[in-house]
């Protein structure tokens, strides 16, 4: 038993990262209908810079670790706003196909970059949590699992009064709505989707920092494999609706680390894919997505 | 989802071709290199090995040993008059990168192929090789598949070789009864040494609680495998994978407060240096087998650790830069034994006599002594190491 409950909270850290990057896609997606494949690698590019304020300039100790989270925060919400400036609002009207494929291609050149500067060999991430957990009778449970579900969970439920109850929130929730009425009614467009693009990727800077503390090996394809679950997860759980992510992302992470812990270690990946392929047969949205009604 | 897949795949193929491009800038000439070294009476050595991507050190380390090597006979004079020249390229741990790198240097004039460094590539690399009959010598690529052409043959002990090595080790010398197993499945290196260690085990009476494996795809999170290891009450752990994943694997089994021996093969050859100054002492009680260890006090082994830090910023040669050495040298002994003087003879005709040369030498190198038979696995004796205050030594 207390093994099943060492599973379900790794099960529920890892989700709860997976949940920080899927809400990243899904308010992109809801505002601007495109999926940013380069979302995974914004959060790479944070760990970097964490890791190059940390371990490069040395700031490892109480205040230089509050410096450095932030400047991995401010970093990938800068990057997440200038790829948006430069990649995607030249293509606003364009088809979706073309915004699509110039996400994939910031994803290969954010991982080229970093190739560049920091090269391909893994770099050792220290961990910002200087918290050493506790253990519940035989449960072991880390500080960075701690932290991990405490900042989700106030990331959430900061994120769900800002969405429904501020004029920008409600601005961005207008224009997933209809742009064009949202535009009619005075909301200015470009700049709600610069805010939601600086939003999401101001969360992924935070999960890319839980992310590396976690598992604190660095690569510049480390945005990768959490990006596509994060999708994955944001897809499960209805693309497009904000608790639908969370939701998602936690229950993807449930779902793999449990598959790894009684059905098998080698298949849990094809596992938490055929649960979503169940999902998508039964429910197509996704867990909390909107019927959409086709317009004839 | 296809169309993404095929979209990801359009954008990455025109990377690669960006990326290729890149390297060719950094080796001007590759052709013309090839050229005049016919005239020259140079020998032209092709490597390969990944220089950059996860497996990038030992590629380099390999590069490194082995220019070294070629270092030492020029100086000395060359192999029967000729000099070696060694043109090492990048493959990344890729296969196709890998195959491609190949071509390139039968392009530049490659005479034979010491490579490729990584099991997975050097299976691709060993097929074209057979198709133009080129010598090839693995210094490291320890998959059985890599030399089941006659015309390859290997430095480093084959993955079944390390796996019945380190069952038998730790049965002969009681390290522990009940063992846990951590492999990754997606890899042909991996999933070698642990079948192997599995069959091993089960006739020595060693009693594996528990086998977990992950995949490329899913190798950063631990935990639950190494809970199931906790639970299972194993008290050493064998870790037949690469110092990338080990590091993490013992980062995280501290964090659990999980209290059992560690035991690995050569693949665990790096890891101080990827736990980083700070976490060094994670490693601290780690075994491994491994046929080098830099601080073992044979004379052969002290000068060839001198030289090597000597030309390389004091860095400590691994056991994949002794490899890399040895390799020359064997190179070096099966050209002398077949008596080529020829630096114009081609390379099938040189594959044909060093072939029937490497079963009849002998090659005392720093990675021990070595002798070959046809299916090209060298006879040697592995030896134990344990990682003690931040280096390796013998057990």
């Amino acid at each position: 038993m207390s093994s099943f409950f060492s599973y379900l909270i790794t099960g529920i850290s890892l989700g709860s990262i997976y949940a920080l990057i899927a809400l990243g896609y899904t308010m992109v997606y809801g505002i601007a209908k495109m999926l940013n494949f380069a979302h995974g690698d914004v959060i790479m590019i944070g760990g970097y810079i964490v890791f190059t304020a940390v371990s490069t300039l040395g700031w490892s100790s109480g205040l230089g670790i509050f410096g450095a989270i932030f400047c991995g925060i401010l970093g990938c919400l800068l990057l997440g706003v200038l790829v948006e400036k430069v990649a995607y609002k030249p293509l606003r009207n364009a088809p979706s196909l073309a915004v699509l494929i110039t996400a994939i291609g910031v994803s290969y050149l954010l991982q080229n970059i970093a190739l560049l500067i920091f090269g391909s060999n893994p770099k050792n991430f220290s961990s910002v949590v200087m918290f050493d957990g506790f253990s519940i009778g035989k449960v072991r449970i880390s500080g960075e699992t701690v932290v991990t579900i405490a900042v989700s969970v106030l990331i959430m439920i900061g994120l769900t009064l800002f969405v429904n109850h501020t004029k920008s929130g409600m601005a961005m929730l207008a224009v997933s709505e209809d742009k064009g009425a949202a535009q009619l009614m005075g909301v200015n467009v470009n700049r709600t989707i610069s805010l939601t693009f600086a939003i999401g990727s101001a969360l992924a800077g935070v999960a890319s920092i839980l992310l590396c503390s976690t598992y604190p090996l660095l690569s510049p394809y480390t945005g990768a494999m959490p990006g596509i679950k994060a999708f994955t997860a944001a897809v499960f759980g209805g693309i497009g609706s904000i608790p639908g992510a969370m939701i998602g992302g936690v229950i993807l992470g449930v779902i793999e680390s449990l598959s790894k812990a009684y059905i098998s270690s080698q298949f849990s990946d094809a596992i938490v894919f055929g649960v979503l392929i169940i999902v998508l047969l039964v429910k197509p949205t996704g867990i909390m997505g909107k019927k959409l009604n086709e317009k004839v | 989802m296809k169309k993404v897949l095929s979209m990801v795949l359009a954008v990455l193929f025109v990377l690669t071709a960006f990326v290729s491009c890149g390297k060719g800038n950094e080796t001007p000439a590759v052709s013309g290199e090839g050229n005049n070294a016919a005239t020259e009476a140079t020998l032209l050595l092709g490597g390969i090995g990944p220089l950059t991507g996860p497996a990038a050190s030992y590629g380099q380390a390999v590069k490194d040993g082995a220019q070294l090597a070629v270092d030492e006979i020029n100086a000395a004079g060359g192999v029967n008059g000729m000099k070696l020249e060694l043109n090492f390229q990048d493959d990344e741990h890729d296969a196709e990168k890998s195959v491609n790198a190949y071509n390139a240097l039968m392009d530049a004039g490659m005479k034979l192929l010491i490579g490729t460094v990584t099991s997975n590539p050097c299976v691709a690399v060993a097929a074209e090789a057979a198709e133009d009959n080129v010598f090839l010598l693995t210094p490291s690529g320890s998959a059985v598949e890599c030399i089941k052409n006659d015309n390859a043959f290997r430095i480093c002990f084959s993955d079944p070789n390390q796996g019945i090595g380190a069952a038998d080790y730790i049965a002969e010398n009681a390290v522990a009864e009940k063992i846990a197993v951590i492999y990754n499945s997606s890899d042909v290196y991996s999933q070698g040494i642990y079948e192997k260690f599995n069959a091993e085990a089960a006739e020595k009476n060693l009693t594996i609680v528990a086998a977990e494996a992950f995949t490329k795809d899913s190798a950063t999170d631990f935990s639950v495998q190494l809970q199931k290891i906790k639970d299972s009450g194993a008290d050493l752990l064998f870790l037949p994978i690469y110092y990338q994943e080990a590091a993490l694997i013992l980062e995280q089994a501290s964090k659990l407060g999980l209290d059992v021996k560690y035991f690995g093969c050569d693949g665990l050859d790096g890891i101080i240096d990827q736990l980083g100054a700070d976490k060094a002492a994670l490693a601290e009680g780690v075994m491994l087998l491994t046929p080098f260890a830099a601080d073992a006090d044979d004379e052969k082994t002290q000068k060839f650790t001198a030289a090597y830090k000597a030309a390389y910023n004091d860095a400590i040669p691994t056991q994949f830069a002794a490899d890399g050495y040895d390799a020359i040298y064997t190179v070096k002994a099966a050209i002398e034994k077949a008596g080529i003087t020829d630096a114009n003879i081609s390379a099938s005709d040189l594959c044909d006599a060093l072939v029937k040369a490497m079963v009849e030498i002998t090659v005392d190198g720093v990675t021990g002594e070595m002798t070959w038979d046809a299916s090209g696995e060298p006879e040697k004796t592995p030896k134990a190491m344990v990682i003690k205050d931040g280096s390796y030594s013998a057990m």
